[in-house]
């Protein structure tokens, strides 16, 4: 059994974080080939991922944006060579992989967080309020990698790298514009430290004082969906169901209620703080230390004192 | 331009799902159903596409047991033109593969130039159904749509992604799957809901379609996840501070 893993791949870097925590979950099911839409230096960055056997780049021009229809059909023109395509469940992940599955005829397992067999994993339902356990019956299995619960593989390997020479360049769709913010701060997905702030901050900016903490920590920001929609903290800092789930070791909620959407996406942080008025909120029945009192007053004097 | 917009009733969003004791499903028994919130929001979309004198006709279809003619009936009361209901009486969910199957059969047939649907149901939270529908048609897919434009036979797609957000085009036809910041759906007035019942809406079954929905997933149990159990409430700042440090946390 060997495994094609798709490396999490944005602006033609390795997102190295998602990829090897993805390599640590596609080892324990056979040999992991990575492959690699994007430059020769994130193809090099992949390939001293230890667990990888070795690494595939595809430089086409088709493939630079990560579009679906073009790399989902190289994938598909590969795939006969593996019992396994794995991704990380990124965005680009889990926009892919279920093309691939259905080019295939198979079903995909999606935002796997344990591997049973190499035909059977866990995997979180309704808001991750359930863990169903399933079996794949199909001769290919497609699954994607929640990559929170895998610890990241090491790094110190030196897989040999080769080129892809078919180019699939597929006509659907085609790349406009990125607009992806910019920050010094860790990666959400990866941090060791989380705070994030709700509908209670009341404002872009006092959202400020979020982030003012986050880099006292040196740790990432979150939000929670009803921050997102009301414009406090743009979408990519959205913890929750259908955000980002994370595993920070500190996890600190500030002026959010907990709403079991929200929950799904932190509950399994080591060590959750909740920060709220409410006594009643339902973000106090998760948290480890919760204290009732006004953000406004906590977050300046935890920045000022930690 | 015909739309197709799939939705799904599924428990509703603020409902604490039960894992039966049999860990063999979840309890359904006398609880809020309601529309995917995410289909609510395609439906949306697809009906402001409609006002927008863009589209000319929104067709709705859902997958399930006889009451799913109520959850496309509410899409009717929002503003879609007619439904389809592919009835299924088994109780167990159909997977996105098969979903997506039966879709492809319904687009054959209908011919519309977009198809958008829920990027995810939050029942089984797979994500799926619309990129595989997308694969199996050989169309474009524009995933986690947070603004849909169409113009000269493209749509123009600004999607959620990890990074913050990307913007790429699809030739139609295609398929558009949304996400939460696409637009807020509106309620049904009541007038709009009595209309709604005499909408056309037919039933046709995978069977009739000619659809093979034969699961490809054995689920072997589920299971309620690992509890975690509320700690203390602190008193100050101070105690807070003491207790993270003491603990090694900060």
């Amino acid at each position: 059994m060997t495994v094609l893993l798709l490396a999490d791949v944005s602006g033609g870097d390795l997102s190295l974080d998602a990829t090897a925590s993805a390599a640590t979950a596609a080892a324990k099911l056979g040999p992991v080939t990575v492959l690699v839409c994007g430059t020769q230096a994130a193809a090099d960055d992949a390939a001293n991922i230890d667990d990888v056997s070795a690494v595939l780049l595809a430089e086409g021009s088709a493939y630079s944006n990560v579009l679906a229809e073009n790399v989902a059909a190289l994938i598909q023109s590969i795939s006969n060579q593996f019992s396994h395509i794995v991704a990380p469940a990124t965005s680009t992940g889990k926009n892919i992989l279920p093309r691939v599955a259905a080019l295939l005829d198979v079903m995909v397992i999606s935002d796997v967080i344990e591997v049973v067999s190499p035909d059977t994993f866990k995997r979180p339902v309704y808001a991750g309020n359930a863990i169903q356990t399933v079996k794949s019956n199909d001769a290919i299995k497609v699954i994607s990698v929640r990559t929170s619960s895998f610890d990241a593989a090491t790094l110190g390997g030196s897989a040999a790298v080769s080129a892809v020479e078919t180019e699939s360049e597929v006509g659907l769709s085609a790349h406009i514009e990125d607009k992806v913010a910019v920050s010094d701060r860790p990666e959400l997905t990866s941090a060791k430290v989380v705070v994030a702030g709700g509908r209670g901050v009341g404002s872009e900016e006092d959202f400020t004082i979020i982030s003012a903490l986050a880099d006292k920590l040196g740790g990432a920001v979150g939000a929670s969906r009803a921050a997102v929609d009301s414009g406090f903290a743009p979408n990519d800092l959205q913890v929750g169901q259908t955000g980002k789930v994370v595993a920070p070791d500190l996890y600190i909620a500030a002026g959010i209620s907990g709403a079991i959407q929200h929950l799904a996406g932190m509950k399994d942080s080591k060590v959750i703080v909740a920060i709220n008025k409410d006594e009643d909120a339902p973000i106090f029945q998760v948290a480890d230390f919760g204290l009732v009192a006004d953000l406004f007053e906590v977050v300046p004097e935890l920045i000022k004192r930690l | 331009m015909k739309i197709l917009a799939p939705v799904k009733r599924v428990i509703d969003y603020n409902v604490k799902v039960k894992v039966k004791t049999n860990r063999k499903g979840v309890d359904l028994e006398n609880v809020k159903m309601s529309m995917n919130p995410f289909d609510e929001i395609s439906v949306e979309e697809a009906i402001r596409l409609k006002e927008a004198g863009i589209a000319t006709e929104v067709v709705v279809i859902s997958i399930g047991d006889k009451k799913s003619t109520e959850t496309i009936r509410n899409a009717l009361a929002m503003g879609a033109d007619r439904g389809i209901l592919v009835v299924d009486d088994q109780g167990v969910d159909i997977e996105p593969l098969a979903v997506a199957k039966i879709l492809a059969s319904i687009v054959a047939d209908e011919q519309p130039d977009l198809v958008i649907l829920g990027k995810q149901a939050i029942d089984n939270d797979m994500n799926a159904t619309g990129q595989m529908l997308a694969a199996l048609l050989g169309w474009g897919q524009a995933t986690f749509a947070s603004e849909v434009k169409i113009e000269n036979g493209e749509a123009v797609v600004t999607r959620e992604v990890d990074g913050g957000l990307q913007t790429i085009s699809v030739k139609l036809p295609a398929i558009v799957t949304t996400d939460l910041r696409l637009n807020e759906p509106r309620y049904a007035s009541l007038p709009n809901i009595m209309k709604a019942k005499k909408k056309p809406l037919v039933e046709t079954t995978s069977v009739d379609l000619g659809v093979d929905i034969d699961p490809r997933l054995s689920v072997i149990s589920i299971e309620e996840p690992a509890e975690r159990v509320a700690g203390m409430k602190v008193g100050s700042v101070s105690e807070l501070i003491e207790k993270l440090q003491d603990g090694g946390f900060v």
